[in-house]
């Protein structure tokens, strides 16, 4: 038999989504998401620097409810990307690899994302006026 | 480039699978679900059920497969030799990770077991993978001792217990390929990346006090693919039956190419 007639066997199929897998898709997924984020605050600046019109538009663009949506995911995709980006840190430096330590320090990222994201959510919220 | 899909050739759910009764009078079921792909029949890979009465079974997935094979369906395949996790031949995916079958007990498993060949590799038959890549990515990380000076006339070249140390943990690798293949870097450049089981043995040359080609073991791994395709993820280290850990080797490896070159 030929070996290009043989099937591949199933990988994400059938694989269990474990821990370590997640976090790192999340790492890599936060990260993109964060970039084009970026372009929303280029943005802004361009519209801020180009005057009053140019701004008033901006502000318009930022108070429609899917931008705001947008910009909420982008706030937990940069603290998620911040820690665990830590994270990798550390185990460059080649620290943090036992298993038990290592699945720690997944808890402690994905903890400390969603309590710097909603501290910062929450700041936005009471300082931009609630809904407004 | 990552295909996240399986190719049509490949997808195991178009063919409706066999079921397999247990005998009457079995007091204790459980349901095995395996990967099914015969080469000589021309057909899609599919999932047969079997289901086994535990109270005539071995405790472990291997004897499970060994009694289906015996009493049920004599052409289910797969490898096994050792039966006690020192060979590597049985490593497959089993309840969605990879293990080795004999030392995986029936009863860590709720639910029906789930059976697949270790992921992301070309089938064989059943559960056995083509591992050819695999071996040749072993073997081209040189895994023997390499020296320039003549050893010694009268004794072996000696190793302090410290130094021996390093090497302790590495050198308990089967090359099972549970690691390797449990990693999705692996699975999208397989050709490329060397994968932990063989970075991993890598390590263990490079560490290896009596071993005098460091620098062209280095050199050999210095690629954006053979070793820096290693993202970390650490699939590896939790798949590893042997409890080993390939993450912490080959980000000692990274360590050594950064110290080098400063």
């Amino acid at each position: 038999m030929p070996p290009q007639s043989r099937p591949l066997s199933p990988h994400l199929q059938v694989y269990r989504p474990m821990y370590t897998m997640v976090l790192s898709i999340s790492h890599r997924a936060s990260g993109v998401f964060q970039s084009v984020g970026l372009l929303l605050l280029a943005y802004w600046l361009v519209a801020a620097a180009s005057g009053a019109q140019a701004y008033a538009t901006a502000a318009k663009v930022f108070a429609n409810p899917l931008v705001k949506l947008a910009i909420a995911g982008w706030i937990v995709a940069f603290w998620y990307h911040f820690f665990a980006g830590i994270r990798h840190l550390v185990w460059d430096a080649g620290f943090g690899f036992e298993k038990p330590v290592a699945r720690r320090s997944g808890q402690l990222v994905v903890v400390l994302a969603a309590l710097a994201s909603l501290f910062t959510l929450a700041l936005a919220w009471r300082h931009l006026g609630g809904g407004a | 480039m990552a295909e996240f899909r399986l190719p049509p050739n490949s997808r195991f759910k178009d063919v409706p699978g066999r079921q397999y009764k247990a005998p009457p009078g079995a007091t204790s079921v459980r349901t095995f679900r395996i990967y099914r792909w015969d080469p000589d029949s021309g057909d899609k890979p599919r999932v047969d059920s079997f289901e086994v009465d535990l109270r005539r079974c071995g405790p472990m997935v291997l004897d499970a497969l060994i009694k289906i094979k015996n009493e049920v369906d004599s052409t289910l395949t797969f490898r096994r030799s050792c039966r006690e996790g020192i060979c590597g031949s049985c490593a497959m995916n089993i309840d969605g990770v990879n293990t080795l079958a004999c030392i995986k007990a029936i009863e860590d498993v709720k639910g029906e077991l789930r059976i697949f060949p270790l992921p992301h590799l070309p089938v064989i038959k059943d559960l056995v993978p083509d591992l050819t890549n695999f071996y040749a990515q072993y073997a081209s990380i040189k895994p023997w001792l390499q020296t320039r000076t003549p050893a010694p006339p009268d004794r072996e070249r000696l190793q302090s217990p410290e130094d021996q140390e390093k090497i302790d943990r590495p050198s308990a690798c089967i090359l099972c390929a549970c690691c390797s293949t449990s990693c999705p870097s692996y699975w999208w450049n397989g050709d490329r990346y060397l994968g932990p089981a063989a970075l991993l043995a890598a390590y263990r040359w490079i560490v290896d006090t009596r071993d005098e080609a460091t620098g062209e073991r280095l050199d050999d791994l210095e690629d954006p693919f053979r070793l820096y395709r290693c993202h970390t993820i650490m699939n590896c280290t939790e798949a590893c039956p042997k409890d080993l850990n390939p993450a912490r080797a080959i980000a000692e490896i990274k360590k050594l190419m950064a110290e080098r070159q400063y």
